[in-house]
């Protein structure tokens, strides 16, 4: 066997209890290798979603075992799944979730709460990280003020400020026009480039082909487009 | 291109910790599930610190909502402090009386037994008694006192004896001690009250109280007036004003016991006044009876002040609970307020508490965020309420020309209570948000 992956699924399935049982993935199989620059492509309600979720473990998979690292994850607990999250993962949602109450430079702030960043380092890694997003001359603007664009930069260096080895897209670029879009997509190139392992998800065929490597999933089951 | 700090770092390095899962299984030979959880120093841990900033950002986000959540609790720790404060001022102020007159006073008198003609006394106070009882501790001072039957004569301010007059009711005449004046607080407006000497010879001398000497027409005593009792002329020495025990005798005709007994035939004193210090009565209830007649100290009755704090706790304690009761009703009302909001609050924020999952923290770091911003609310109500409170006392009080009483623990007490209102009122809100899955939590919106 060769080096442990980043993110591999083995035979996942994940089903949803109710009146009708719904599987949203189906047996799955993935291999993402460190480093990897991925985008997942399909319609909606065909298991994205909970693929991301099970991939940024916040949810767990019904069958099947997921490894993360080289490390399965089947077995860790409540808490302990907190703690890789934050360590481990960094999350772009859709709906960008910024604290509305905050400025910007808090909510950037806000995971090295619990990735135990040393103290001292926090703020400062906070501003390098808007810098590096471009938005150092936003830091004490609350979220409400910026732009779409801009605060889908502030969501970008809140994933990333912590140092995680695995960072997830839930359509980064579902709010924006395509001028802003492909300004977020050559960021993630650049954090590509210094040796992050992105997973995208998207249903806008341009943003996926800017990803080396493209899955596309319909009805719970994966299959490779390049 | 420039990596962001500490990324590299934790690509190249595995994350320590324990090297086999919980399971024991291992997985590819490579480790076990536990070393992906990484092992975070003490200092940089989520802390209390971190807790409190987290909490009062949400405090303080909306400072008008702050303000009505808050208004409850303080209003019931206002009605609390105040409630309190005035059971405590005005029971304070009722003890004050109670101290100056009934809390210093004891009364001995003869027992009494049913017999056929009705009741009779069972013993016979000396006519030394007040001597006797004088050289107990805690005795300032002790006087006799008797009525003597006067319906067969009268007592006038005139020696004539006019038939044609119609007929008068004579004042009261009572026999008393030298010390009677000093038992019973009495105060002399003019001349004197007569004395031991008075007393033992039976020289035939009066007080007078104020209204009786009105009756008598009598209101200086510098030219020795007489009054004339059963025809028995009596010198006045005095008139008395002010009397706080008994106030009849304003009414009456006070001559000496010694007088009474040579004249009138009286046969025994009806009671023993004692004036004595706070707190004494126990002890001068239990040691007078021994000191009036060692054989049969239980042939006399004795009306003592129990401790005198105790008749002032009694007092407070009746006072304090119909005022607990309203004051913690009041409160209640503010928990629920506290309640309500923080649950409205958490319902707001689930987004917000799917995020913090998400970004890594845990249950009880959420809860205790819940629960820190309600308790932190309610302290806030508890420390407001608490000072409206003591000030609303003082500025009362000061209308009324009392002395503010309120024990300052309570009001720092009251002020806790408000945190612990926020805290039975975060309990179930908070358990609620720790609840919250991150997924369907950061879905939509």
């Amino acid at each position: 066997m060769s080096q442990a992956a980043m993110v591999e699924l083995i035979d996942v399935t994940r089903s949803f209890a109710g009146p009708q049982e719904v599987q949203a993935l189906k047996g799955v199989n993935l291999r993402v290798e460190h480093g990897d620059y991925l985008s997942i492509v399909g319609p909606s309600g065909s298991g994205k979603s909970t693929m991301l979720n099970i991939l940024g473990l916040l949810d767990r998979p019904s069958v099947g075992e997921y490894h993360l690292g080289g490390f399965r994850t089947g077995s860790l607990s409540e808490d302990e799944r907190a703690a890789v999250r934050a360590s481990t993962v960094g999350f772009v949602f859709q709906s960008l979730h910024l604290l509305p109450h905050r400025p910007v430079l808090d909510n950037v702030m806000l995971p090295m709460l619990y990735s135990g960043i040393p103290r001292a380092e926090r703020e400062a890694r906070a501003r390098e990280a808007l810098d590096r997003v471009r938005l150092g001359h936003r830091v004490d603007f609350l979220p409400g003020l910026l732009s779409g664009g801009e605060r889908q930069r502030v969501a970008v260096a809140r994933a990333v400020v912590s140092g995680p080895r695995l960072l997830l897209a839930d359509e980064p670029t579902g709010n924006l026009d395509s001028v802003t879009s492909s300004h977020v997509m050559e960021l993630f190139e650049e954090l590509h480039a210094d040796g992050l392992t992105l997973i995208v998800i998207t249903h806008d065929r341009e943003v996926a082909e800017r990803a080396p490597r493209t899955i596309r999933i319909a009805d719970g089951r994966l299959s490779e487009v390049a | 291109m420039r990596i962001l700090p500490g990324m590299r770092n934790r690509f190249l390095r595995r994350p320590k910790g324990k090297n086999t899962a919980k399971d024991g299984t291992k997985n590819d030979g490579v480790a076990g599930g536990n070393p992906l959880v990484p092992v975070i120093r003490r200092a940089d841990r989520y802390s209390t610190q971190d807790l409190i900033v987290e909490a009062s950002y949400g405090i303080g986000a909306r400072p008008a909502r702050l303000v009505m959540t808050t208004l409850g609790t303080v209003l019931g720790i206002v009605s609390l402090v105040v409630t309190i404060g005035f059971a405590q001022t005005a029971a304070s102020q009722i003890a004050k009386q109670f101290d100056a007159v009934s809390a210093t006073q004891v009364v001995i008198s003869p027992g009494t037994t049913q017999t056929q003609n009705g009741e009779a006394p069972t013993a016979q106070l000396p006519w030394d008694s007040p001597e006797r009882v004088e050289r107990l501790v805690g005795v300032v001072r002790a006087g006799l006192i008797a009525e003597v039957p006067s319906s067969g004569f009268t007592i006038s301010a005139v020696p004539i004896n006019d038939p044609s007059a119609p007929a008068t009711i004579s004042p009261p005449l009572i026999a008393g001690s030298a010390g009677l004046l000093e038992a019973v607080r009495g105060s002399i407006v003019t001349g004197r009250f007569f004395d031991e000497g008075h007393d033992r010879r039976g020289d035939r001398v009066a007080v007078l109280g104020v209204r009786g000497a009105e009756r008598l027409g009598i209101n200086r005593v510098d030219r020795q007036p007489s009054i004339f009792i059963d025809g028995l002329a009596y010198a006045v020495v005095g008139i008395i004003d002010e009397v706080q025990r008994i106030p009849d005798l304003l009414d009456a005709v006070i001559i000496p016991t010694g007088a009474a007994r040579s004249d009138f035939a009286l046969a025994a004193a009806s009671e023993v006044q004692l004036q004595i210090d706070v707190g004494a009565g126990p002890l001068v209830a239990r040691q007078a009876p021994v000191a009036l007649d060692p054989n049969a100290p239980e042939n006399f009755s004795v009306q003592a002040p129990s401790q005198a704090s105790d008749l002032r706790e009694n007092v407070q304690a009746d006072v304090n609970i119909v005022f607990l009761v309203l004051g913690v009703i009041a409160l209640l009302a503010g928990g629920l307020g506290i309640a309500n909001v923080t649950m409205l609050s958490v319902m707001e924020r689930v987004g917000e508490i799917g995020l913090r999952r998400a970004l890594g923290a845990t249950r009880k770091q959420i809860a205790a965020q819940f629960m820190v911003e309600s308790i932190v609310i309610g302290l806030l109500g508890g420390l407001i309420g608490s000072a409206l409170g003591v000030v609303a006392v003082v500025v009362v009080s000061l209308i009324q020309q009392w002395t503010p009483v309120l024990n300052p623990f309570f009001a720092i007490g009251a002020a806790l209570l408000g945190a612990v209102v926020g805290l039975v009122a975060g309990w179930y809100p908070a358990s609620k948000a720790s609840r919250i899955e991150p997924i369907s939590a950061l879905r939509g919106t």
